[in-house]
């Protein structure tokens, strides 16, 4: 982190959303709180459930927030706003999708995919300039410009999930949700897709939030992670020191259950069991704190004072 | 220990017929499958794992022929078989197979204790009366809690991990010799890809089975594998036990799936990407099919097929570079660091 200035691109603060599902009320999201720096990766981990998409679909406004506001440079973003500012919040924050097979429209051509946004927001002058945005687009990429013309299916995975990040690109965006973009990709291929995310981060300051459930490509990509279980971040800290020490048994659990590539290693990996029940917030409260600079953890007093011992 | 094969697969030839033109997905693989072994299968998307595995149960789709080789179980020669009432004799009553997707192997609109009591009634395990007994004692084992009330629930009354505990049941009820899994953990959470894992080695020591694994996430092969083959483009281009898989490994694309790694890329660096892609399989491959993506291809990659070269009596590798004419090359340096593993950052563990 040390190169990053430390200036929140994008503040949640205190979002809850939740879901009808019949009678019952399901909370997805449950009054969760972060920053995002400016240049920075910050990652989302958690089970499937937890909570992770509606958080990046809250914050392009795919879903709505009962509680709380999101800002993003400095405006608030959530809830009402004007045309003007929804229009750039759909121009500089982007969303990159899991299934890039899912996400790209089949029949249409790579050209009409990749500029499709910037032609709704009618951000270009004439053919010309769009034609252009398109091939540098692909350029940037690692793509033909050739390729415009062809179909998505005509493209191996990878090459899929490179449209669709050019198409997310293309509208310079400063900052990126991207919802496990490479889950459903070789480990050969995700290489190439992680190197290119990195690389627009190097190169133009883009910011991330990245979702993923595979904790090996999170601890390469990310400068900070925040841990979530059952809609709540139950732990957040700089990537290398949630590793080095996670705190919440929660984080322990998912740490530990990691697949470990060292046959010697693996074969005496010891998996920790986490109880949600273990905890007793009957009496008092949990709360998130700060338990050493820039490492939080949510816990009532009790558990708090456990854990600074564990430091 | 004599190591005793319990089948073993000869030169087989995969091919499939796609509207017209043909595909060759398996290209004269050899496997001895020893009894008892964790067999782990790791490559690329396509590679064919999945329709090499499918053979040995007569799972092709009906595109597809074997057109050459053998797969011999218990003295006889599966590719020989024609009709579906031999199959019956093998397939889920001596070998087995669990799917990446649960609901491909369950009935939505089944009791879940139902449908493990049929396969019992149809293999006659046990005496009718006590099917339903030993369901319950085969939900219990693979781990469903209150497995007597859940025994009439429904498949969607069910979580993923516990659907696929739920095919597990299945495909252990009638003690097969051989359990193949193709990649039954990818779409589950890393908390209950690891349960998953547990049980099926639990399974895997008490019942003294021996199990295919398949998955191309190489943490996983490294945890349950004695042995590891690496697929390219329809060949086992590598195989040997897991250790000398990950800490010595001889072929180039085995360098570059270990190198691709995120665990041993460096952070903020670049993670080593193999170029390119696959070969297309409707071709004829010529020489090393790896050999346009692979940075160390000497000229004979291009023109002859390479021989496998063994490293030891349990390693061996399909490449030139082992050929004792070939110019000495050492593995990249990832390669060398994952032996030490000086990859360790810090004290935080090799995730
Ligand atoms: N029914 C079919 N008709 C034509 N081609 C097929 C058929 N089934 C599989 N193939 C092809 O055979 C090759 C091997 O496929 P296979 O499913 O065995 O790969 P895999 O290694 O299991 O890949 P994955 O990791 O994606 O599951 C691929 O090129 C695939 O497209
Ligand atoms: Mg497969």
């Amino acid at each position: 982190m040390s190169r990053i200035e430390r200036e929140p691109i994008l503040k949640v603060e205190d979002i809850s959303v939740y879901f009808k599902n019949g009678k019952k009320t399901v909370h997805a999201v449950n009054h969760v709180s972060f920053d995002i720096f400016k240049g920075e990766t910050f990652s989302l981990v958690g089970e499937s459930g937890s909570g992770k998409t509606t958080i990046g679909r809250a914050i392009v406004r795919l879903n709505q927030i009962q509680t709380g506001r999101i800002i993003f440079q400095n405006e608030v973003i959530s809830g009402k706003i004007s045309r003007t500012l929804h229009s750039k919040v759909v121009r500089k924050v982007q969303m990159i999708f899991q299934d890039p097979m899912a996400s790209l429209n089949e029949r249409a051509k790579v050209n009409y995919i990749i500029s499709e946004g910037l032609i709704n927001s009618r951000e270009y002058k004439n053919q010309q300039e769009l034609d252009d945005r398109v091939h540098h687009a692909l350029l940037d990429v690692g793509l033909l410009p050739e390729f415009a013309s062809r179909f998505p299916h005509e493209f191996s995975g990878g090459q899929r999930q490179r449209i669709g990040i050019a198409r997310a690109l293309i509208m310079k965006p400063d900052f990126i949700v991207a919802d496990e973009p490479i889950s459903a990709l070789d480990v050969s291929i995700r290489a190439q897709v992680l190197n290119l995310l990195n690389k627009f981060k190097r190169e133009r300051g883009l910011s991330y939030l990245f979702i993923a459930h595979d904790l090996s490509v999170v601890r390469f990509i990310s400068d900070r992670i925040a841990v979530i279980y059952a809609g709540k971040i139950v732990e957040l800290a700089d990537a290398e020191r949630l590793f080095q020490k996670p705190l919440h048994p929660y984080t322990k659990n998912l740490l530990s259950a990691a697949p470990v590539p060292d046959p010697r290693l693996a074969k005496s990996k010891v998996v920790t069991i986490y109880d949600p029940t273990q905890h007793d917030y009957s009496k008092e409260k949990p709360t998130f704190s700060e338990i050493e600079p820039g490492h939080f953890v949510y816990g009532n007093v009790a558990e708090l004072e456990k854990y600074s011992k564990e430091l | 220990m004599a190591k005793e094969t319990i089948l073993s697969v000869k030169d087989l030839e995969i091919e499939f017929n796609l509207r017209g033109k043909t595909l060759q997905p398996i290209r004269k693989i050899s496997l001895d499958l020893y009894k008892g072994e964790t067999l782990a299968i790791a490559g690329e998307s396509g590679s064919g794992k999945s329709v090499f595995t499918k053979s040995f149960i007569g799972m092709l789709d009906s595109n597809g022929t074997i057109k050459g080789g053998e797969i011999i179980f218990e003295g006889k020669d599966l590719t020989k078989f024609k009709k579906e009432k031999e199959w019956l004799q093998i397939r889920g009553k001596k070998i087995a197979m669990v799917f990446q997707d649960p609901m491909t192997s369950l009935n939505p609109l089944k009791r879940i204790g139902e449908q493990i009591r049929e396969v019992i009634i149809e293999h006659k395990v046990v005496p009718k009366e006590q099917a339903k007994q030993r369901v319950i004692q085969l939900l219990s084992e693979v781990g469903i809690p209150d497995a007597e009330s859940r025994y009439s629930d429904f498949p969607h009354q069910f979580s993923g991990g516990m659907r696929q505990r739920v095919v597990i049941a299945i495909a252990v009820a009638c003690q097969p010799d051989i359990l193949i899994c193709d990649e039954p953990t990818t779409a589950l959470d890393v908390t209950i890809q690891s349960q998953i894992i547990e049980l099926v080695k639990k399974i895997q020591k008490e019942l003294k089975i021996t199990v295919i694994y398949i998955t191309h996430d190489l943490g996983v092969v490294a945890e349950v594998a004695d042995r590891v083959a690496i697929m390219y483009a329809g060949q086992i281009v590598e195989i040997g036990t897991a250790e000398e898989v990950f800490f010595d490994p001889r072929h180039p694309y085995t360098w570059a799936l270990l190198s691709s790694l995120p665990q041993f890329g460096e952070k903020g660096g670049e993670l080593f990407a193999i170029e390119g892609v696959p070969p297309n399989l409707f071709k004829k491959i010529v020489g090393d099919a790896f050999a346009p993506r692979n940075r160390y291809a000497l000229e004979v990659d291009f023109l002859a097929e390479p021989p496998y070269f063994p490293v030891s009596e349990t390693h061996k590798a399909k490449t030139w570079l082992l050929d004792p004419r070939a110019p000495k090359i050492s593995p990249p340096d990832v390669i060398r660091r994952i032996k030490e593993r000086d990859y360790w950052q810090s004290d935080g563990g090799a995730v």
